[in-house]
C-alpha cells in the first residue's frame, strides 16, 4: 500500500527531469531497489500505470536493478548477500552482523525521446 | 522521431518528501521544539507511551501532539490529558507524510511547545520511508509481536533513533528470545537508544523520561 505513495513521488521526479531535458515522452525508468529497502516492484508497477496514464511517461518501462542487502561479519569481516536478514556469519559462526547495504530505493537515471 | 537520450537522474525517491521534511526541521530548530515520530504496529503502545510522557513531563515542559488516524479516539484520550493536539485525518493512508505535517503544523503555535509527540499510523512498513522533520524516530517494538521483527520489517529498525521495546511486563508469559531480537537490531542499527518498558507496570520508563528531558534542553540550549 505505501507504493502508492512512493510511486507518485517517482512520477513527480521523473516528469521534473523528463522536462528539464525537454523529453517528447520518457520511455524508460531504471531503477535500484534493495532487498532491505521494504519496496515491492510489482506493487510500484501497478500503481505506474494508474498514476502515469495521462502523461508524456504513460508508456514508460520500468526496469529494476536489484541490491541484494549486504552484511558484513563483525568477527571476521567477512561479506555476504541475502535477501533476509541473517546475522550468524556463515564463514565463523558468530552472530555480530551488521547491515552495510541494500536499503536503497534510487531512480537512476531515465531514458527519453 | 526525436533520437533517444539518457539522463542520469541518482536521486533516491521520496526527495520531494524530504524537502518538506528539511523545511519542517528548519521551523522546529528556529523554536527549538523537540520532536518526535512514533511509529509502532497497531496496538503496540504508541497512544499508551504517548499518555505516561504526558503524565510525567506536562509538569516540566509545554508539550502538544499531532495524531495520524481515521477516529479521533487516539486524540480525545490525549486531549483528556490538557495538551493541545491536532489530528491529521489521513483518510486511510498507511503513513504520515510531510505535507500532512507541513498542514497540522500551520495551526499550531511552535513557540510555545517544547516537546511534539506525533502518533504516525500503526504500521511497521510505510512511516520508515517518510521523514517528517522530527529530531528523532521512535519505533516501539511489543513482546507479543514476538521477536523476529527485526528479521521482518529491516527498514523500519534500520531508520529508528531510539527503540522501546513494550509490554515487558509479558516476557514471563511469551516466548520470547531478547538476545536473538537485541541481535537483529544490532545487526541494522548498531548502537540504537534502547529502552524496554512496561506502560502498563511503569517499568522502565524512567529512562525513556530521561532521556527525553536531555534531548529537550539539549534542543533549547542549541
Ligand atoms: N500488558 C500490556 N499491555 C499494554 C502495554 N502497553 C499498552 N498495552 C495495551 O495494548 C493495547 C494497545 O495500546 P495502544 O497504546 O492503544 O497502542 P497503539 O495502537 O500503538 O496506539 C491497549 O489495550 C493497551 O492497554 C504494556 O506495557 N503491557
Ligand atoms: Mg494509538
Ligand atoms: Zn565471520
Amino acid at each position: 500500500m505505501h507504493e502508492l505513495g512512493i510511486t507518485d513521488q517517482l512520477l513527480t521526479l521523473t516528469l521534473r527531469h523528463a522536462e528539464e531535458a525537454g523529453a517528447k515522452r520518457v520511455t524508460r525508468l531504471n531503477l535500484v531497489i534493495g532487498e532491505f529497502s521494504s519496496v515491492v516492484d510489482e506493487s510500484i508497477k501497478f500503481y505506474w500505470d494508474m498514476l502515469a496514464k495521462d502523461t508524456i511517461a504513460a508508456e514508460a518501462k520500468l526496469c529494476f536493478e536489484r541490491v541484494p542487502g549486504l552484511l558484513e561479519c563483525g568477527n571476521c569481516r567477512h561479506r555476504y548477500t541475502l535477501a533476509e536478514l541473517e546475522v550468524v556469519c556463515p564463514v565463523c559462526g558468530m552472530a555480530q552482523s551488521r547491515v552495510v547495504d541494500g536499503d536503497q530505493f534510487r531512480l537512476a537515471s531515465i531514458e527519453i525521446e | 522521431m526525436a533520437p533517444a537520450r539518457k539522463v542520469e537522474v541518482q536521486e533516491q525517491i521520496l526527495s520531494a518528501n524530504d524537502r518538506l521534511a528539511e523545511a519542517i526541521r528548519q521551523q522546529f530548530t528556529k523554536h527549538k521544539v523537540f520532536a518526535v515520530n512514533m511509529m509502532a504496529s497497531p496496538g503496540g503502545g504508541k497512544t499508551s507511551l504517548i499518555l505516561r510522557t504526558v503524565e510525567a513531563l506536562k509538569d516540566e515542559f509545554r508539550l502538544a501532539a499531532v495524531d495520524g488516524d481515521v477516529v479521533p479516539v487516539d486524540v480525545e484520550k490525549i486531549a483528556a490529558t490538557g495538551i493541545p493536539v491536532t489530528l491529521i485525518n489521513t483518510g486511510g493512508s498507511c503513513h504520515l507524510d510531510a505535507n500532512m505535517m507541513t498542514g497540522a503544523l500551520q495551526e499550531a503555535d511552535l513557540s510555545s511547545i517544547d516537546l511534539l509527540i506525533v502518533e504516525n499510523v500503526g504500521n511497521l512498513i510505510c512511516p520508515a520511508g517518510f521523514d517528517l522533520g522530527t529530531d528523532a524516530k521512535v519505533v516501539i517494538a511489543s513482546v507479543p509481536e514476538g521477536d523476529d521483527k527485526p528479521y521482518k520489517y529491516p527498514a523500519m529498525y534500520r531508520g529508528a533513533d531510539v527503540l522501546v521495546l513494550n509490554k515487558i511486563d509479558y516476557l514471563a508469559v511469551e516466548e520470547f528470545d531478547t538476545a536473538y531480537f537485541r541481535r537483529g537490531v544490532e545487526a541494522l542499527n548498531d548502537g540504537v537508544v534502547f529502552f524496554p518498558v512496561s506502560c502498563r507496570t511503569g517499568e522502565g520508563l524512567e529512562g525513556w523520561y530521561d532521556w527525553l528531558r536531555q534531548q529537550i534542553r539539549k534542543k533549547k540550549e542549541r
